[in-house]
């Protein structure tokens, strides 16, 4: 690994973590490192490109780290990464797609990753994407939640992708959760896509979905939520938006309820950044852009 | 020492001050009262640079500071508390402590600031200032971030309003212990006589001009004096 290399790893990390048990760094297509356990397997798939990580039962608070860099321009890299956790496992994934790319054509990373998670299993899984240069994302993440499980997940993507089609889909077991916090931040023409598709469909299962976003200068994203309750069970949509100069966001909420027990919310706002909290910042001795940034910040946070 | 020299606002062409002339002398708790609608907001957001007068001057220690922004203000020693409090998202209130602390403090040092005004550290430094936490609660924050400032004029727009669980006793004890420490001038909107109780000097404000200043038992005369005018208990 080069300078260069280790720059996008850290990036795309996230220092508050231990070192990771289990290791799979892929660049430009190819494995660059891998690092396993005996409670942890990852084999290449036969017929695509992509890796099947294998978590055995009752594995005890292991991390993971699954990242993907790009250095090369003009490529596009597909993978298809399957996660199959035992039951009653607790687990920490980080994945993650770093691009550095000086060159003038563009860089596309699609990052298809499937959860197959058991009964009983506490999995947190964080995503986060960064991008020098001409770059491309379309991250589509789906999880399956069998019974008792909680999964959280994080996704981070500030600045320099410029375009970006991300796809969450999940179908949730009884008495199963899933949280999800999504953070977007995109300047100049950046266009982000944020797309989720949930479906309760275990007794007492619940999701939340928190997306807070950013869009400056003259770019745009759209956020589409379709949650649906089939049982007994909760659902909240959060979606926050900060727009500046000519940024635009558009929200699309759905809430489905097919089911009598079924409570679903839904709660959008898009607006700019409120006077007052500008305000109270400056009254602390904060100039208006250091105020603004510290507002963005926060939001982010 | 500041002055407000001929302080007018003029909105919407209705008059909200008049031709306003006070000195705040160093050292002073000065209390501002006056029926709803009176100006007395919009006096203190002058002083602040959140409102612009119509005309006028405001002067701080000989110097004209009237076109100074409100950040400027902030750097040379004013700062304000908010009658309603500011929500954020994100933001902590660990964020807002070191921000007017204007320092890089660990969570342990803002102890002192917020066992000031009666909150644990440990039950709030992490929680955001965002509308889970009581008006109540909020308002405390919110005067703790003027008092980590340790400014040379502090100004509390209504501190009293919106307090809830906590008891006013323990709000004019903050106030009494800021009366005897600070060694700048310290101007408090408020209707309510324990705190006007503690005052140097009141200040009565009624329809955009100075009626009165004087002592409480002389402001409280002449208000039932004059029936014309009485106290209100919300913000104009």
């Amino acid at each position: 690994m080069n300078n260069i290399d280790n720059e996008l790893l850290k990036n795309i990390s996230d220092d508050n973590y231990v070192k990771p048990d289990v290791l799979n760094i892929r660049k430009n297509g190819e494995v660059l490192e891998r690092k396993i356990n005996e409670d942890i397997n990852i084999i290449n798939k036969k017929d695509l490109s992509g890796i099947d990580v294998f978590v055995k039962e009752r594995t005890s608070l292991a991390v993971l780290q699954i990242p993907v860099i790009i250095t090369m321009g003009g490529l596009k890299d597909t993978v298809y990464n399957d996660f199959n956790i035992g039951d009653n496992s607790n687990v920490i994934i980080f994945a993650g797609c770093g691009i550095h790319n000086k060159d003038s054509h563009k860089s596309v990373h699609n990052g298809i990753h499937r959860f197959n998670i058991g009964k009983g299993c506490k999995v947190k899984y964080i995503e986060k994407h960064y991008c020098e240069g001409i770059g491309d994302i379309n991250p589509t993440t789906e999880i399956y939640l069998d019974d008792n499980c909680k999964m959280e997940m994080e996704t981070v993507q500030i600045k320099g992708i410029n375009y970006a089609n991300r796809k969450t889909k999940a179908v949730i077991g009884n008495n199963s959760s899933l949280i999800i916090n999504e953070k977007i931040m995109t300047e100049k023409e950046e266009y982000a896509k944020t797309d989720f598709l949930v479906n309760l469909k275990g007794e007492n299962s619940s999701v939340h979905v928190v997306s807070r976003s950013v869009a400056i200068d003259n770019s745009n994203q759209e956020f589409i939520s379709n949650v649906e309750g089939n049982n007994k069970c909760y659902g909240h949509v959060e979606c926050d938006s900060i727009i500046k100069d000519k940024g635009n966001v558009k929200a699309i909420p759905m809430i489905n309820a097919k089911h009598v027990e079924a409570n679903l919310i839904h709660e959008a706002s898009i607006g700019k950044i409120a006077g007052e909290q500008l305000i109270k910042l400056m009254t602390l001795g904060l100039n208006e852009k250091e105020a603004e940034t510290e507002i963005i910040n926060g939001f982010l946070k | 020492m500041l002055e407000l020299r001929n302080i007018s606002l003029i909105k919407d062409n209705k008059v909200i001050l008049n031709d306003i002339n006070i000195i705040f002398s160093n050292d002073k708790f000065v209390v501002i009262t006056g029926p709803n609608g009176s100006g007395k907001s919009s006096l203190v957001k002058i002083i602040m640079g959140i409102e612009k007068p119509s005309s006028g001057k405001v002067i701080l220690d000989g110097k004209d500071i009237t076109n100074m922004s409100i950040d400027e203000r902030a750097n040379i020693g004013i700062s304000f508390a908010f009658q309603n409090p500011v929500k954020f998202k994100g933001i902590t209130v660990y964020d807002l402590l070191k921000l007017s602390l204007n320092k890089d403090v660990c969570k342990r040092e803002c102890c002192d600031t917020l066992s000031e005004v009666g909150l644990c550290i440990k039950d709030y430094v992490d929680r955001e200032v965002n509308g889970t936490l009581s008006g109540g609660e909020l308002k405390r924050i919110e005067i703790a971030t003027v008092m980590a400032r340790n400014p040379k004029i502090a100004i509390f727009d209504e501190p009293e309003a919106g307090i809830d669980l906590w008891s006013f006793q323990r709000l004019t004890s903050v106030f009494n212990a800021l009366r005897k420490q600070s060694k700048g001038i310290t101007i408090v909107i408020s209707h309510q006589e324990k705190i006007l109780d503690i005052a140097d000097e009141v200040v009565l404000l009624q329809n955009g001009i100075i009626e009165k200043i004087g002592n409480k038992e002389e402001i409280i005369n002449s208000i039932f004096v004059d029936k014309t005018c009485c106290l209100g208990d919300n913000n104009e």
